[in-house]
This record gives C-alpha cells, structure tokens and sequence, in this order.
C-alpha cells in the first residue's frame, strides 16, 4: 500500500492535471495488476463493502488514542474528514507492515461476517502497523468516498496514455457496472465486459457557457437553438428490455422517476436517449424548486408524485437500434430522435424538447429574454453539423444563460465553511433594508476568490458582535451584490420570500450598507414574477 | 489580585502599570516577539529581546524608545520582576516571566517546543498562571520532526530542478523563511523577496549569522531561478510576478498543511507542515512542565484546548485577544517589478 501512498501524494502534490496523469501512468507502469484494477474501483467511487461502519471506526480511534469524543468531533470539525481524522489522531505505529493494496481489500472483506471484537481486533492492529498516510489510505478502504482530486476524466486520459487506446472506449468500460474482486486488468481497459453489461451509460456531452458575441458562431442556419431547462440532466437506457436512467453524477436513478418506466415498455431495446427530467404538469415545466422536492428520496409519496408530477424533455438520441450513433451529425440524431419519440403513447410525458426557431441572432436574443417565462435558464445553442461528444469540448455546444436578477445586501451573519474551508468564515447570511431593520434574506457560500475570502474571513474576526455556536453576528458594514435565479413566496422565511440559487456576484466595495436594496423592492420583483402569463412550454 | 487581566487594549499588568503585546497604543509595552499581530506601531516605550529590537525597528520605524533584555535577565517595574525567556517561535521570541511578591505568572506569546536550529530553544519556566496560544490545539496537530519535513522538502526541490520546473516556497518573511534558508543551506542557491532580505539584513546586523541568499531583482534571470530555490512571503503567492517565472510550483509551508483539505485550500501545489507553534503534544507537554495552576488560553483552537485542560484537571479560561491565528499576519509585500 505504500506504493499507492506515494500514488495519492504525488497526485496531492501537483495541481497540474499532466502531472496527475503522469503520476498515474507510472503507477499503472509499475503496479501489481490487481491493485491496478482496485485504483480505477477507488478512483471511479466502486467500494469495498463496508466491514465496520463508521461510528464504530470513531469509537475505537478515540479508545486508541485516548481521546474525549467531544475533542474527536472538534477535530473532524477541522480538518472535515473522518479517515483523516482518524489517521492524524492516532499515535504513531509501533512498527510498518507493507502489504499490497488488493491484500489489505481481501484480509477487510473477510472481516465482515465475524463478530465485533474480532473486527476491532484486525482495525486496531492494522492501525499500529501503518503510518500516518498509509492509515488514511486504509481508513477509506473501510468507509469508502475515495475522493482524491482525480477526475474520470484524467483517470481515464492516463488509462488512454498508457495502453495507447481511445479514451472515450476507456471511460465507457470504466463507467459500466463490473466487479473489481473478479475482473482481470487487460478485460477492464479492453472493454471486454461492457457489451454484456445492459446499463452502461455514454459519457454526457457537456456545454460551455457563451462567453463571446452570438454573432461569433457565423450564420445561425448552423445552429440548433433549444431551451436551457433547469432540472436533472438524465440519460435513458433501453437494452435488452431492462431500463436505466442515469444522471449526470454518473449515478443510476432509475427508481426516483416511476413516471418514467413507460419507457421500459415503449422503447426498443438498443435506445439511449438524453433529456432533462422535469417536473412538468399538462406540459408546462414546473419550477426546479417543485422538481426538488423528488429529488434524493428513498421513496416516494402518493402526494409528492401528484405535487410534483414528472415529465422528460429529450434532446439527443445516442443509440438507435443498439448502434452508437453519437457520429452521426445533430441534424440526423434529432431527425431519427423525432421519429423514436413520435411512437411513444401522447400521455407518456416524454417529449422532444422544443427547437426554438428564430430568423437571426437579434430575434433569438429577444426570444431568449422570455426565457423565465417557461421556466427555463436562457438557450441553449448546438451546431447541426456535430457530434456527441464525450464530456466537455469547447465549440459545439453552448449555454447562454439570460443574466440573473441581482440585489444589493449586506453581511449580517457569518459562519465557518466545511471541508476545505473549515477554518475560514465562508459561508454569510446577507440582508436587506425593511425601514430601520436588516431582514435576511439569503445565504451564500460560493462566488469570491479565495483572496477575498481571506479578506472577509480577517473582516469577520474582528467585527464579530455576539457569538452563537459557529455563527457570528457581524458588523452590517460589507455590501454584496447577489445574484439570483428567480423568487418566491416563502412562509418559513421571515422577509416572507425566498431567493432561488443565489450566489455572490461581487463585492461591492463601493457601496455602503446605507445603499443596499429594500425588501420593497424585492416585493416588487415577486409580484411582478407572479403575474408572468401562463405560456406553455412548448414555445416553438 | 492576579497578576495580569485582559483588557481592551491587551495583556495588562496593573501592578507593574505595563501591557504585554498590545493592540492598541499603550505606554509601556513589553513585547513577546516580532510578528505583527504581536506589536504594533504607537506605544511610547517598548520592552523586548536584544534580537528582537532590530526587527521592530525594520518593521515598525527607527524612532522608537526600545529597551533590551537577553534572555534570563530582568528588570523590575513598579516592584514586579520581568524577565525574559527563549520561547522557540522565532528569533528573538521571549516568554515573559513577571513576579510579583512571591506571585508568578509567565505570557509565552506564540511559542514551540521543537528546536529548530536557528531561534533559542524553548524553555519550560515554572509559574502559578501561564498564558497559552493554541493554534494548533487540536489533536490531529502532531509535527514530523524537522528533519523529516526537510528532506521531504529537498526531495520535492530536486524533482522540481530536474524537471526544469521553478522552485517557489511560501513562508512568512520572519522565521519561517529563516528556518528554511537555514535548512536548505548548500544545496542549491537561495533567491530571498526582498522583504525577506531586510528582515535578513536586520538579523545579521545583531549578530545572528545566517546562511547566504540572494536578494530577487526584476533583473534576476528566470533561468538562474529555476535553477535554484525561491522563498517569498504569502502575499506574493498569487502574484502576477510567479506566473511570469519558467514552469512555477509553489509549496506552502506552514502548519495548516498537515490536513488535506487545507493544502487544497491554499491551492498550492505542495504543502509542507512545517510549523513555528507548538503542536498537540508539545502545548500539553510544555503546560505541564510550568507546573501552572491556571491557563489562560488567548488564541486559537481556544474554546477545545481551555475545556481539554479543565477535564485534565487544570484550571483555563479562554480569554479574547486580537492575536491571530495565521503564523503571522503581515502586511501585503509588494510585487517585484521595476
């Protein structure tokens, strides 16, 4: 396990992504071949199964090293991960073992089925026999969520690097289901368990935010223009009669949307298609916050499917009679897209999402300005002549987002991050004008550059006012423009509204707290979002 | 009546009419060490180690009423004996022992208890109260010896060098910078920032020799850099002169670098948890060793550290100070440019 050790510390001491691969390529050069198989497991989140759950880890850590439990959970606090958290807090080994990876996998699975004290017996001994990295190593091994700054994506262009072979063939045989305790390296890089496996996914084709002029994409003849929807990226498998819905977390979700599994019946067996889940009723997309509240849950009420219905907005096809047409042009994919959903039963829910058809760049940008109005982001902007490609690639496809609504506010509230961020305030709780009060009105925790963190951080411990656990009262004095989605009225909050996705635009230095917005104003926004007219969705 | 209380200004003495490290301006300040969130400009007279006089000067002004101690010499105030004590942070840091009618209560500043070669090394002094940082106060806190983080240093430097990558560490410009010039010594040339060779020039100037280094100029050629070893402050880390060097990585040094999380926090390439405070271990072990009967905690993991004492059996109290948590605050260096 050392050797993977000094795997994760060279791919932890570089924020290059050419020297994590080459990191990883060496390893790939000179590692056992089944410990090989168990990094790409780690690296792509397959766990071991767990032997021992995670608060009887924490309890034997803290008998170990005698420490208070309250002391063990401030700890965590810190630094924001149990495995490592465990390992810092453990006293040094009393001797090193070197055992190989799959080794250490094989003696945890073989613990699982024995009683406590023999478990605790195996985790203890293995903790005096490893150093500090090695533990934190080990410690994941049992509790899983191997997150290493490792992306598929730069796993998988270093599989590609080493073995020489295409990378989108690569991430597909890493993406699928398979057993790192039985498959054999060469199998899995060479993909020889994919077309076995029903549920493998493609890799999402992923878009890049229109940063230049429209105009810049040449003659708009060229382009596909389509709604940006703001729900679940989801990708629908039919193979061999079995269904699959995949989300963009690379996570199946099949079981969260029954309203879906019409398509079990209805498809033909070798289809994949890409949509947007949503939540729609009699066509018309709901809010994302109505989507949400299906999201996540293990199951799923009578009431919640009648609140919020769920519905498909396709726009890809990427298999078509168990042929990979992802090659194939946009124009071809959507003509045969057209034809594939034209055969579902109308009642299904599950529907092309709509092409947006517009003259020239001038007359969808005013189409685009109406996006909200179907709830949807702004447009999206795909060329006709091209492929589906794997993740991201710049050029093809383009998100333009209609710009958020913004408001001024102050910092009232002030509370240290998690994680990465846990010794810094990072997350604020910001407010508004209501006469003579400040009245919150959203929280933030993401949008500043880790230099203006630090300057609001140093700004918070030294106009802190009162102290409430972690939180901080501070000294309304720094303004920030936040941005917003969209608003609604909203009983739990005290300003009787609530801001939808806000995030901090910028800083306004230039500001004082006396020339924030009003909560009259924000009510005015509300009113004028509720009177938007019914326009159907489907504003082609 | 206890020998010190916490005011708004800082550490008093009231028997003694004197403050220890205060923030705001006062009369008498007796000073621990050199960092800035430890001494401030305004006080009329200020009291601290030889070494440290002239790093105040370099720091704060050349007019200022400084008196000097070595350590384990005293002078009396108001009837209370001040005495000076090495307390490991950084060159010049002094514990500040005062007594006062049999009474004896010792404010050790920042302060750790792993020699490292280039400040006196910290001694235990017995007293009634002792007043504690806890920067590092929580369990998970644990150093390497300096032995090993230094090699891991150098291994990193060498794999850099041959690659032809440029070689960055960031270090605060007083100790920690002179800690590592003194570790890397030999083995490949030191450029300094320059706020890191006036503190340089100050400290050679009192006598304490250090190994040589070579002040960055814009005119110091990005290929004699790559070829060498960069210390700058943390100011400098994101600055636009560091992407203009040939293939920059940057490594953190500090005592934060022990977690993950916070490495990545700090988005540097490497992170070194070399550190100028005492861990876990060595504050438990250095408050046992002064025998004191009450703990005062001023900064850092305070609420966790003061409640651990109090369940070992020594009476603590978290006390609110302005001392910071970073290794040292210093202000914004400047960019290197012509």
């Amino acid at each position: 396990m050392k050797r993977f050790a000094q795997l994760i510390q060279a791919l932890e001491t570089s924020n290059k992504t050419n020297d994590k691969i080459d990191a990883l390529v060496h390893y790939f050069d000179s590692a056992a071949e089944q410990d090989r198989v168990w990094v790409i497991a780690l690296f792509t989140g397959k766990k071991p199964k767990r032997p021992v759950n995670s608060s009887l880890l924490k309890a034997w850590a803290c008998e170990l090293s005698e420490t208070p439990e309250w002391l063990f959970n401030e700890s965590y606090h810190n630094v924001g991960d149990l495995s490592e958290t465990i390992a810092l807090i453990l006293p040094p080994a009393t001797a090193l073992l070197d055992l190989p990876l799959h080794e250490w996998i094989t003696r945890l699975q073989a613990i699982e089925k024995l009683p406590e004290q023999e478990k605790k017996d195996f985790i203890l001994n293995a903790w005096q026999h490893l150093g500090t990295a090695e533990r934190f190593i080990f410690n994941k091994l049992i509790s899983g969520n191997f997150r290493i700054g490792v992306s598929a994506k730069t796993l998988v262009n270093a599989l590609a690097k080493k073995e020489l072979v295409d990378s989108n063939k690569i991430m597909h045989s890493i993406m699928g289901k398979w057993d790192p305790y039985v498959i054999a390296y060469d199998d899995l890089v060479g993909g020889s368990h994919v077309n076995t496996d029903n549920s493998w996914p493609y890799p999402f084709c992923l878009a890049y935010a229109m940063e230049q002029e429209v105009s810049a994409l040449g003659s708009p003849d060229n382009w596909q223009a389509e709604w940006k929807w703001d729900g679940i990226r989801g990708q629908v498998i039919k193979r061999n009669n079995e269904l699959f819905i995949w989300s963009r977390g690379e996570e199946l979700v099949t079981d969260q949307f029954p309203e879906l599994h019409i398509l079990a019946d209805e498809l033909d067996n070798g289809t994949v298609i890409d949509g947007e889940i949503l939540a729609v009723r009699d066509g018309r997309v709901l809010s994302f916050s109505t989507l949400q509240q299906r999201l996540n849950r293990k199951t799923i009420s009578k009431k919640q499917l009648e609140e919020a219905p769920v519905g498909l907005f396709v726009y890809d096809l990427l298999e078509h009679g168990g042929t990979d047409i992802r090659d194939q042009p946009l124009k071809e994919r959507r003509r045969r897209l057209e034809d594939v959903l034209s055969r579902l039963s109308p009642s299904s829910g599950i529907v092309a999402s709509p092409v947006i058809t517009y003259n020239d760049w001038k007359e969808l940008a005013q189409i685009r300005e109406g996006s909200r109005e179907n709830n949807s982001e702004g447009v999206m902007l795909k060329n006709l002549a091209s492929p589906y490609h794997s993740g991201r690639k710049r050029g093809d496809w383009w998100k333009w987002k209609v710009n958020p609504y913004t408001v001024d506010t102050v910092m009232i509230y002030a509370q240290k991050g998690a994680g990465r961020r846990a010794n810094f305030f990072t997350d604020y709780t910001f407010a508004v004008r209501d006469g003579e009060n400040l009245i919150t009105v959203a929280k933030a925790y993401s949008g500043l550059t880790d230099q203006e963190i630090r300057q609001v951080d140093s700004f918070v411990k030294r106009n802190s006012i009162e102290k409430f656990g972690p939180v901080r009262t501070v000294k309304p004095e720094l303004v920030f423009e936040i941005a917003f989605e969209g608003i609604a009225e909203s009983k739990r909050h005290k300003a009787g509204l609530a801001l939808r996705f806000p995030r901090i635009l910028r800083w306004r230095k230039d500001k004082t707290a006396a020339e924030i917005n009003t909560l009259d104003d924000l009510r005015q926004l509300l009113q004028a979002s509720l009177s938007l007219p019914e326009t159907p969705a489907a504003a082609s | 009546m206890s020998l010190i209380s916490f005011t708004n200004r800082g550490i008093y003495c009231s028997q003694g009419d004197f403050y220890i490290d205060p923030w705001r301006p006062v009369d008498y300040a007796v000073t621990t060490h050199g960092h800035s969130d430890h001494v401030k400009s305004g006080n009329a007279n200020y009291l601290c180690h030889t070494l440290t006089k002239p790093i105040l000067h370099r720091r704060i002004g050349e007019d200022l009423k400084i008196e000097t101690l070595d350590y384990g010499k005293s002078i009396t105030k108001n009837g209370v004996k001040i005495s000076l004590h090495p307390a490991g942070h950084i060159i010049g840091s002094a514990q500040i022992r005062l007594e006062y009618k049999g009474e004896i209560c010792v404010v050790s500043g920042d302060y750790k208890t792993e020699n490292d070669g280039i400040s006196a090394p910290f001694e235990p002094v017995r007293c009634h109260s002792f007043v504690s940082e806890s920067t590092f106060g929580l369990p998970v806190y644990k150093w390497q010896p300096q032995d090993m983080v230094a090699a891991e240093i150098i291994r990193w430097a060498e794999d850099n060098i041959q690659k032809g990558k440029s070689t960055v560490l960031v270090a605060y410009s007083l100790g920690k910078a002179q800690r590592l010039i003194n570790i890397l010594a030999g083995r490949y040339p030191i450029y300094v920032h320059s706020s890191i060779a006036n503190l340089n020039e100050a400290i050679e100037q009192s006598g304490v020799p250090l190994p040589a280094t070579i002040r960055i100029t814009p005119e110091t050629g990005k290929d004699i850099l790559q070829k060498g070893i960069m210390i700058v402050p943390p100011a400098m880390r994101t600055s636009r002169w560091i992407k203009t060097l040939i293939n920059p990585v940057t490594g953190v040094c500090s005592g934060w670098m022990q977690v993950r999380s916070h490495r990545r926090w700090q988005s540097a390439d490497a992170g070194f948890a070399l550190s100028d405070h005492a861990d876990w271990p060595g504050l438990i072990e250095a408050i046992g060793e002064t025998g004191a009967e009450t703990v005062y905690v001023t900064h850092g993991f305070t609420a966790a550290f003061s409640r651990y004492l109090n369940e070992a059996g020594i009476y603590s109290e978290e006390v609110k100070t302005q001392y910071g948590t970073e290794e040292d605050e210093e202000p914004a260096a400047t960019e290197i440019s012509a």
